[in-house]
């Protein structure tokens, strides 16, 4: 089961935080900041793992992934394998950068939802449920699609496809809207 | 619409809007934040959805990455998800399961919604409301829902069915009762063909399975098929996590199950998989031979590799299976022990461990040096892992692995010696435990305690304080076995001892009070002694006359200084030192060459001691001024025997000969009773008095006084009720009448008392006075060019040379050929009956979730007695017919030549279909049964079942030899065929 799935940047900025089971936001925000401050005490090329039994409780593992300027986090129990978890992150980051061609921080920043979108697919209430990063993406696209606003905007198609990185729910009535017209 | 709320839609700000601001107003975000909070908390309230759903994705941001409190919007979170749009659905649905939570007043609310969403034709509706299930399901929730889960389980969707299976899980685990309606079709799935499916079912069962294992035995033969056919490594791992689980219950199933995994770890290619295996081997089938060999093999490979996750999983595989395969340890050990510097911590600390699981009474005398001589290199966390994992191995099982306890002790003594040692507190217990365990190290500790005290450095090193305080009461307690008690009391008044905060001071001055003590009794013995040789004694007397009178004047001088500034306290101090520097060496000499006090350095040592003490004796901490009184108390009165007897040193009186060496003796009853450990269980065996009613409620009395069983034995203490002025001779008395008559009971209290509050007295504020570098006088001290922390490091010596060096060193002491050579006997080590060690919790695997381990045998057992239900014959059988029938039942696509030619009553053929009838009869039986036997015979079944199965498979075993590898030893009954 997996415990909690984080983005912290290298300044230890919260980038997507999901919580497969309730927390607090007090708790929360402990929890990141006590992550953070021993993940940014290691050194570059050392193993993946941490001990987190004392953060998280017992029965807790934590694997993570440095890319550029984000920690890549997942926390999970003993019924699953680490080096699989591992992978998992790979493909996560994977359909990130197939997401948003070349994903950097700025993307995971502005959209929200759509990380959401994608993390939904591949866990479900802590449990694993979708590994290739292809059904992932076909699946998010499909919702992008659904999610587009009941009531047609004015808003021209192309238009809309090329602001396609940006939030997928861009409501056209915001003021930011507004002024793209 | 209201133009407010138009207002509000057409100017609100996006997600976007909010994200831009707060990239750039960095300064003032928490304004920001707060403004944005109230526009939200406008917004959310109009009746457009668009501007509501708005407005719950900003605050949901805000929520997740700023931590901003939403529970109140739960209700505006309720109307997104009823709205007719999936895009103010998905953020509805995203709000609630981020923010609610079993305590939401509104969760109710949602049932309905969900419900609706479930049925829906959109499948990413259904796909939300799934989601949303599984992270907030409730009892309740999951009530009202499964019956809506279980039909999603059958659909054709593959995207919504893989989810609704992973819902099950929340279902079992908060509604029990959900196991009658879905379990059936949770365990079909697991003949999937579709791996997504597989996947998820899998996981499911793994997860349950790792709760209760015992409910999914008779499961085996379906995980077995998925491990022998599947290809995904995925679905490969969870099993083999199964078979974890499984297998330590059954060890048929493991005696079966061991082939195909040696099969996946030698043919697999993908690491997480070997590792899973090599895992699996090393938890639950450490009995067979050649798959811890080959496991071993792998991890080897693992610790190869360059990949710090590969060797730090390796070596972590490598603990795993130390407790039982150490000789997979030793193989690896030169691997492990360069591990140790390795620059990732992961790595070192798993090393280490390992390195300590190979500690044996014959080499822990070298693993230890070396590794205390590696933790002086290491830097500060890892030198106290190093210190922590030395001391709790060694401390293990009452120090079974220490034969040498003079050297154990000089160790300890040499860690607290490592600059970055923090290990106070350990070392502190340790000391006292083997002081009153073990008594022929007494000395030795003495020894080691002395050298520890009498250095002033340690003193300013606060995560040595509690050690020093056990120092100190070591050598208080044990001040028989000190070579130079004289040296031992400067060291305990030594004017750095005002760095040490006030609750270990006391220990001090306690210790000091009792060296002192041991002092004087000696001398007064001494005497009595020398006393009939009258000619010695006056001799004696006469030549020491002059220097005894001189010193005797100091006192007098000093009290008078400190009449002059008595809250210049830090200078008082630091005279008797200087003062006594020089006599002090030289009595220090005299007493070693003459192993006896002579009147002079008695006298010195009282005066030193109400030096130290008298300024003390205004302290404001309570502890400390009580001790200070003490102390004062004994030396007027001693002191006042002493002098005049110096004044009249020939004609001594009888009568004052008697007062003073009747007071010693005094005393020395109440020191002299010998502490010693107190089992943990020792309270449960006091015998209850009869008078005593402890039945009755006293539940409001604990509201009263928490900590009443603190005090409760202070009725023995050595304090005396008269705090105040009187010093004097009235209060010594006093106290000693007080405590001249212990009886033997009291003399336990006593002990116990002394013990409590010698060290564990609760600690007080830290009232460090810095004193300047010349405020210790080096004069007292042998070894006072100790100030740069002992052991400082040499430079010259790198690391690897150190590895090495244990290398080489393991290499001779790690061969199970060396015998440990016994220099000496090992001295006897007090235990105390069982309850010395910490009473072992039993770690049973608590039953957790009964209920739905009920559930889920009940459901096993039904389906196998609804299959056989034909048969009219006594209930055992019935049950075990229908056992067999579903393993049967499962495992068919193999076998279904075997199962033909067992003499099943049953046509084989025609069970698949009846299966599927059970599943939708079940419902009604389960009420039939709910109150029946099944539940009851549950927990036997298990063994039974087997049982039955190996006699019944006997035949079928043959038949399908031939077919598989596994079952050529005919010998073995198999669990699964």
């Amino acid at each position: 089961m997996i415990k909690a799935v984080l983005v912290i940047n290298t300044q230890g900025k919260p980038r997507l935080t999901k919580f497969y089971g309730f927390l607090t936001v007090e708790k929360q925000q402990e929890l990141i900041r006590s992550v953070f401050g021993v993940l940014c005490s290691r050194a570059e090329k050392v193993s993946n793992f941490m001990e987190v039994d004392s953060i998280f409780g017992p029965d807790s593992r934590l694997v993570y992934k440095h890319y550029a300027t984000l920690y890549f986090i997942f926390v999970f129990d003993s019924s699953e394998n680490e080096l699989a978890m591992l992978d998992l992150i790979q493909v996560f980051v994977e359909t990130l950068d197939k997401c948003f061609r070349n994903v950097c921080e700025l993307d995971i920043v502005f959209n929200y939802n759509k990380l959401h979108s994608i993390l939904d697919e591949i866990i479900s209430g802590g449990q694993v449920l979708e590994t290739s990063s292809t059904e992932i993406m076909r699946a998010v696209e499909e919702i992008s699609k659904c999610s587009l606003p009941p009531s047609p905007p004015s808003l021209p198609p192309s238009v809309m496809s090329e602001s396609a990185s940006n939030s997928i729910s861009l409501v056209p009535k915001t003021v930011s809207g507004w002024r793209s017209r | 619409m209201a133009s407010p709320s138009l207002m509000d839609s057409l100017f609100q700000r996006s997600l976007d809007d909010i994200i831009k601001g707060l990239r750039h107003q960095q300064s003032t975000e928490s304004t920001f934040i707060s403004k944005v909070i109230e526009e939200i908390r406008r917004e959310i309230k109009t009746t457009d959805l668009q501007t509501k759903s708005t407005a719950l994705q900003k605050l949901t941001y805000l929520n997740s990455i700023h931590s901003i409190d939403m529970s109140w919007a739960s209700f505006h979170a309720i109307e997104c998800i009823s709205s007719p749009a999936f895009a103010h659905k998905k953020i509805g649905y995203l709000a609630i399961s981020q923010s609610f939570n079993e305590s939401t007043p509104v969760i109710l609310l949602i049932s309905n919604q969900l419900r609706k969403d479930l049925n829906s034709g959109n499948e990413f509706e259904v796909n939300l409301a799934l989601d949303c299930l599984s992270r907030i399901g409730t009892v309740d929730l999951c009530r009202d829902l499964t019956s809506e889960v279980f039909t999603l389980m059958s659909t054709s969707k593959v995207f919504v069915r893989k989810k609704a299976v992973g819902v099950v899980f929340r279902l079992f685990e908060k509604y029990p009762d959900a196991v009658r309606v879905c379990f059936k079709r949770l365990v079909e799935s697991l003949e999937s063909s579709d791996s997504q499916i597989l996947s998820a079912v899998v996981g499911v069962f793994c997860e349950l399975a790792s709760k209760d294992p015992r409910s999914y035995l008779p499961l085996a033969p379906e995980f077995y098929r998925i491990l022998v056919g599947s290809r995904n490594n995925w679905v490969l791992i969870k099993v083999l996590k199964i078979f974890a689980n499984l297998a330590p219950l059954e060890p048929r199933l493991a005696k079966r199950v061991v082939e195909p995994i040696c099969d996946h770890l030698r043919k697999t290619g993908a690491k997480s998989m070997v590792f899973e295996c090599i895992r699996t081997v090393a938890t639950s089938f450490t009995e067979y031979e050649s798959a811890v060999k080959l496991a071993a093999v792998k991890i080897r490979e693992f610790l190869l590799e360059d990949d710090p996750n590969l060797k730090y999983l390796g070596l972590h595989g490598l603990s795993i299976m130390a407790p039982k395969h150490l000789w997979a340890v030793l193989e690896n050990k030169d691997i492990v022990i360069q591990s140790l510097s390795d620059e990732d911590p992961n790595i070192k600390l798993e090393s280490l461990c390992l390195l300590m699981a190979m500690v044996s009474e014959s080499n822990v005398v070298e693993i230890c040096r070396v590794l205390v001589n590696y933790a002086l290199k290491s830097d500060l966390e890892f030198c106290n892992e190093i210190l922590g994992s030395i001391l709790s191995t060694c401390c293990q099982n009452v120090y079974e692995i220490i034969t040498d306890f003079d050297w154990y002790v000089s160790l300890l003594g040499e860690m607290s010696r490592i600059p970055h040692c923090q290990k106070g507190e350990e070392i502190e217990n340790q000391l006292i435990d083997i002081g009153m365990r073990v008594k022929d190290v007494r000395p030795e500790l003495v020894r080691v305690g002395h050298h520890l005290l009498i250095d002033p450095a340690l003193l300013g090193n606060p995560y040595l304080h509690r050690m020093l305080s056990a120092a100190a009461w070591v050598c208080g307690e044990y001040v028989e076995f000190s070579g130079n008690p004289v040296e031992l009391l400067e060291a305990l008044l030594q004017p750095r001892t005002s760095l040490l905060p006030s609750s270990i001071r006391t220990v001090y001055m306690q210790s000091a009070f009792k060296v002192l003590f041991f002092c004087v009794c000696t001398y007064i013995e001494q005497k009595e002694d020398m006393t009939l040789e009258v000619s010695d004694l006056t001799s004696k007397g006469e030549c020491s006359e002059s220097s005894d009178l001189a010193s005797a004047k100091a006192p007098v001088e000093c009290d008078q200084d400190e009449g002059f500034n008595p809250r210049n306290s830090s200078q008082s101090y630091e005279d008797p030192s200087v003062v006594n520097g020089g006599p002090g060496h030289v009595s220090t000499s005299a007493f070693m060459e003459e192993k006896s006090f002579t009147r002079e350095s008695i006298v010195k040592l009282v005066n030193l001691m109400e030096l130290s003490m008298c300024p003390l004796s205004g302290s404001y901490d309570v502890e400390i001024q009580e001790r200070a009184r003490n102390a004062l108390g004994f030396i007027e009165l001693v002191k006042q025997d002493i002098l005049s007897r110096l004044l009249r040193k020939e004609a001594n009186s009888e009568s004052e000969d008697v007062c003073a060496s009747k007071i010693v003796e005094w005393l020395h009853d109440a020191f002299y009773e010998e502490l010693g450990p107190v089992s943990i269980t020792a309270q449960e065996r006091v015998l209850i008095p009869d008078e005593l009613v402890l039945k009755q409620n006293l539940a409001d009395l604990e509201a009263i006084c928490g900590n009443v069983e603190l005090t409760s034995s202070c009725s023995f203490s050595l304090r005396s009720p008269y705090y105040g002025e009187s010093a004097g001779v009235s209060f010594s008395n006093h106290q000693v009448e007080e405590d001249s008559e212990p009886s033997t009971e009291a003399t336990s209290l006593l002990t116990e008392h002394r013990r409590r509050h010698e060290l564990y007295y609760l600690p007080s504020e830290k009232n460090e006075t810095i004193t300047t570098a010349n405020d210790y006088a080096p004069a007292t001290i042998t070894i006072a060019n100790d100030y740069p922390p002992a052991n400082y490091l040499s430079s010259g010596i790198n690391t690897n040379d150190d590895s090495q060096d244990l290398v080489t060193l393991t290499n001779q002491s790690l061969l199970p050929k060396r015998k440990p050579n016994y220099a000496k006997p090992r001295p006897v080590v007090v235990k105390l009956d069982e309850g010395d060690a910490a009473p072992v919790t039993a770690k049973k695997p608590e039953v957790k979730d009964d209920l739905l381990s009920g559930a889920i045998r009940d459901i096993l057992n039904e389906a196998k007695s609804a299959s056989s239900q034909s048969n009219p014959s006594d209930k055992s059988s019935i049950k075990k017919k229908g056992k067999e029938k579903l393993n049967v039942d499962l495992s068919d696509s193999k076998e279904d030549l075997a199962v033909r030619e067992q003499p099943n009553p049953e046509n084989p053929s025609s069970r698949r279909s009846k299966h599927r009838g059970h599943g939708k009869e079940k419902s009604k039986k389960s009420q039939e049964k709910k109150d029946g036997a099944g539940r009851e015979d549950g927990g036997e079944k298990g063994k039974q079942k087997s049982r039955n199965r190996n006699g019944k498979h006997k035949t079928r075993q043959r038949a399908d030899a031939p077919s598989n590898v596994a079952a050529q030893t005919p010998a073995i009954p198999d669990f699964l065929l």
